[in-house]
């Protein structure tokens, strides 16, 4: 017996203007490019969701009407939920209409798809509040399972997840943490008090699909449904989970239409049901009817991202820890303006997209990996965040700020101390 | 291979491009005769030189030193490096048509398989070669009338040298695309026959302690940042629109040195536009450099600014991350194509320049990773590489020859 488990990640960054040392103390809309450039955050949206989301939930609706058993999940940063609110409120509407179906789950995570689990537990903590909060508004769902920002996860954030009431969590099906374990299995994290379940990305069958359908030098191309549920069918009997995770733009955007994969992804739900031993499954269904088989000790952080399925993309170089540096540096200042504006600014610059722009990792190799970043080089996307940030840190001084909880008992500290 | 000037009697990029790419060829055991004009003395890597000067029975003194094949100015060529006219166009014709005989003699009495002319100097002598010999011929393309002008009043006798170099070349070897482009554009090149090879670095011995580092050093050891220019002070090179950004920087950065190492025919008005924004304090014109003397001032510095309206190639940059400089770079250049690690703006683009030198001077981060990852991709631009493509070139060429004949 074997469950498919997809899910789909929707997320759209806020990308920075070209923003220079002359804008700052003047102009503090950072986010309102509207050049013809890929930094122009509304004309991106509109491509995506005329290329990606709009066929792609058309489908999804079509063959959920079909096959009574075919089940999907989604994890829909909360910026990506706010530019649909703002720019494509149809599109919204049509993840809507997937949900009340009763077959889609929607996923937890960042607000804001950020970084914060490894820099402020407590920031963490109140962005993932934010998303359940938003995700109740928008779809009437009170998500219990959690996926971090590109999967990233160690033992001590999954301690976090679980503190916050989380049945589950996503994780990177990573070698060299499984060894010669499958990830086909339910798992549990390593945790004294807050152990919870993980699902396993399978990455060869997820990665075939979003990274491998369309190459023509594969020697597998091209991938035919029947094909792709052969593979699944082999791991029958010696799985119970085949977790089947990537973006959601793979369908029409990173993966373009012409290459057939509208067409796989419309004859894939059939294929797979046609052995019937062959299940679809949601997260927390898969949570709640397997068992965990093991427990993972993961130290160091893990997550999707490239070969190195390690933080390189977002933080290798100087540039990148700097950045990362600077605007947890004003976490505790920002909060205490109060100042609802200054605060979501604050945390849309949190949003992990911004440091991948700066990674100079593949930038040598001319890699594909450039056709993601919006900037013509890394540096340049740090230069404009380095400016911004100067001119948040400008903003912070020139606000009011009241007085904390935090600072309150630090003064009685003081106070007694003296 | 002829050539016009070689290091260390070189006025510019022209002559190391060249003993660069000679000392590699030599390496991949290419037997390379290197012909020159004029004598002198130059130190070489394992390949004869040949002076045409001597087989006229003169010697070093013929023609005094200073012609140069960047002669430039609004002028036209027959100024030298130091912006005098120096001899009546005549005298200049003559001795690029003296080096024409020459080398029409010499390939009748020496046997060679490819002909390797670069820029428009050596020209004549090239086509000349290819004529009495009937061996295939090379153009390298350092340089076009069109950079030397800044695209202003082009010279109609070296255009048309050049143009008559393309036509008769078996192939062309352009230092970049961005040169190629100019070849197509404006000379009606066939696109098919020219192959771009970039240029090389050379890895520099370490740099000696010069009289410069003394003052440099202490303007570091106070607190202030270095922002160098390195270029002949010409139009074409764009040290007007340093200067200018030099000033927009100083109004929010304090703290900074601007050094311009070279020496040319704005050198004056420079000086003087410098003090007219009453910025001279902050501005070391150091004249020209070479070797040890610019390594050390490489060595003090903390960012490189090549601002060129014109650039085919672009080698100081790559010198400059050697040397663990980062660099800022006008995307009119070829050496844009070639290095990723580096800052680019638009020549004319003073506010993004501003902005990249700043964010320079303000984040030891960046500069850091440009720091690092340019140095790494620097070394990796080696002489190595261009000889390898020309290696391959010649083998083209050569079939073709035998195949026609």
């Amino acid at each position: 017996m074997s469950s498919v488990c997809f899910y789909f990640q929707v997320h759209q960054p806020l990308r920075i203007k070209p923003y220079r040392i002359f804008d700052i103390g003047h102009d503090h809309d950072y986010f309102n490019d509207n050049s013809d450039t890929n930094l122009n955050n509304k004309k991106i949206l509109h491509k995506v969701a005329e290329k990606c989301y709009i066929p792609a939930n058309e489908m999804l609706l079509s063959l959920l009407k079909r096959h009574p058993e075919f089940k999907v999940s989604f994890s829909i940063s909360g910026i990506a939920l706010e530019q649909f609110e703002q720019y494509a409120p149809h599109v919204l509407e049509s993840f809507q209409k997937l949900v009340e179906t009763g077959r889609v789950e929607i996923l937890s995570e960042t607000y804001y798809h950020s970084l914060a689990s490894l820099s402020s537990p407590k920031e963490f903590a109140r962005q993932i509040h934010q998303h359940r909060q938003k995700v109740y508004d928008v779809f009437n769902l009170w998500p219990d399972v959690f996926r971090n920002t590109e999967l990233v996860y160690k033992n001590s954030i999954a301690e976090e997840v679980g503190k916050l009431g989380f049945k589950g969590m996503l994780m990177e099906g990573a070698d060299h943490i499984l060894g010669w374990r499958s990830p086909n299995y339910v798992y549990a994290s390593r945790s004294d008090n807050f152990s919870i379940k993980l699902l396993l990305k399978n990455y060869r069958l997820s990665d075939d699909i979003a990274f491998r359908f369309g190459e023509t030098s594969w020697h597998e191309y091209p991938l035919t449904a029947p094909k792709f549920a052969h593979w699944v069918n082999a791991h029958n009997g010696n799985g119970d989970v085949i977790n089947l995770f990537m973006d959601y733009e793979t369908f029409g955007e990173h993966q373009w239409k012409e290459t057939g994969i509208f067409n796989f992804l419309s004859a894939l739900p059939a294929e797979i049901l046609k052995h019937p031993d062959n299940s679809f499954i949601t997260p927390s269904e898969a949570i709640m009817h397997y068992p965990s088989v093991s427990e993972l000790d993961v130290p160091h952080p893990v997550s999707w991202a490239d070969i190195e399925r390690d933080l390189s993309a977002w933080l290798s170089n100087p540039m990148q820890y700097d950045a990362m540096r600077a605007i947890y540096a004003m976490e505790e200042d920002v909060l205490r303006t109060k100042n609802p504006v200054l605060i979501a600014d604050w945390r849309k610059l949190q949003t992990s997209d911004h440091f991948y722009y700066m990674c100079t990792k593949w930038f040598a190799d001319g890699d594909v990996h450039a056709y993601f970043n919006p900037y013509t080089s890394p540096y340049e996307a740090f230069i404009a965040y380095m400016n911004v940030i100067a001119d948040m840190n400008l903003r912070v001084e020139s606000a009011p700020k009241y007085i904390t909880w935090p600072v309150v008992m630090k003064k009685i500290q003081e106070f007694f101390n003296n | 291979m002829f050539g016009w000037e070689l290091p260390p009697h070189n006025s510019g990029g022209l002559g190391t491009a060249c003993a660069g790419l000679a000392r590699a060829l030599t390496m991949r055991d290419i037997e390379l005769t290197f012909v020159l004009p004029r004598k002198v003395p130059i130190d070489t890597f394992g390949y004869r030189i040949i002076f045409a000067a001597d087989q006229f029975g003169r010697d070093s003194s013929y023609i005094p030193g200073a012609l140069s094949p960047y002669a430039t100015t609004p002028g036209g060529w027959a100024h030298g490096i130091k912006g005098t006219r120096l001899i009546q166009g005549g005298t200049f014709i003559n001795e690029v048509e003296r080096y024409k005989i020459f080398a029409g003699a010499y390939a009748t009495r020496v046997s060679f398989d490819v002909i390797h002319a670069h820029d428009w100097l050596s020209i004549p002598a090239g086509i000349e070669a290819k004529r009495v010999s009937g061996k295939p011929l090379v153009v390298h393309i350092h340089a076009t009338e069109f950079d030397r002008t800044g695209n202003g009043n082009i010279n109609q006798y070296v255009y048309e040298i050049e143009r008559m170099g393309i036509q008769e070349a078996d192939r062309v070897i352009a230092v970049s695309w961005f040169t190629k482009n100019i070849l197509v554009n404006h000379y009606g090149a066939d696109p098919d026959k020219i192959m771009v090879v970039h240029n090389g670095v050379d890895v520099p011995s370490s740099a000696t302690i010069s009289s410069y580092q003394h003052v440099l050093q202490a303007h570091r050891a106070a607190g202030k940042k270095i922002v160098l220019y390195v270029g002949r002070l010409t139009l074409q090179k764009g040290p007007d629109y340093f200067l200018r950004a030099a000033k927009d920087v100083l109004e929010r950065e304090k703290n900074v040195l601007f050094v311009m190492v070279g020496s040319g025919d704005m050198e004056q008005q420079l000086i003087e536009e410098a003090a007219r924004f009453a910025i001279s304090d902050r501005f070391l014109f150091t004249g020209f450099l070479r070797g040890n003397e610019l390594g050390s001032v490489f060595t003090a510095a903390d960012l490189f600014v090549m601002p060129s309206v014109s650039e085919p190639f672009g080698i100081v940059p790559l010198e400059s991350l050697i040397y663990g400089v980062p660099v800022l770079i006008s995307k009119q250049s070829g050496i844009s194509e070639v290095l990723r690690h580096a800052l680019k703006v638009d020549f004319w683009d003073k506010d993004d320049m501003v902005n990249s030198i700043i964010s320079v001077i303000r984040h030891q981060s960046l500069h850091a990773t440009l720091s690092s990852l340019g140095r790494q991709e620097a070394y990796a631009q080696s002489w190595e590489r261009a000889a390898e493509k020309c290696l391959r070139i010649y083998d083209s060429i050569k079939e073709q020859s035998i195949t026609t004949v």
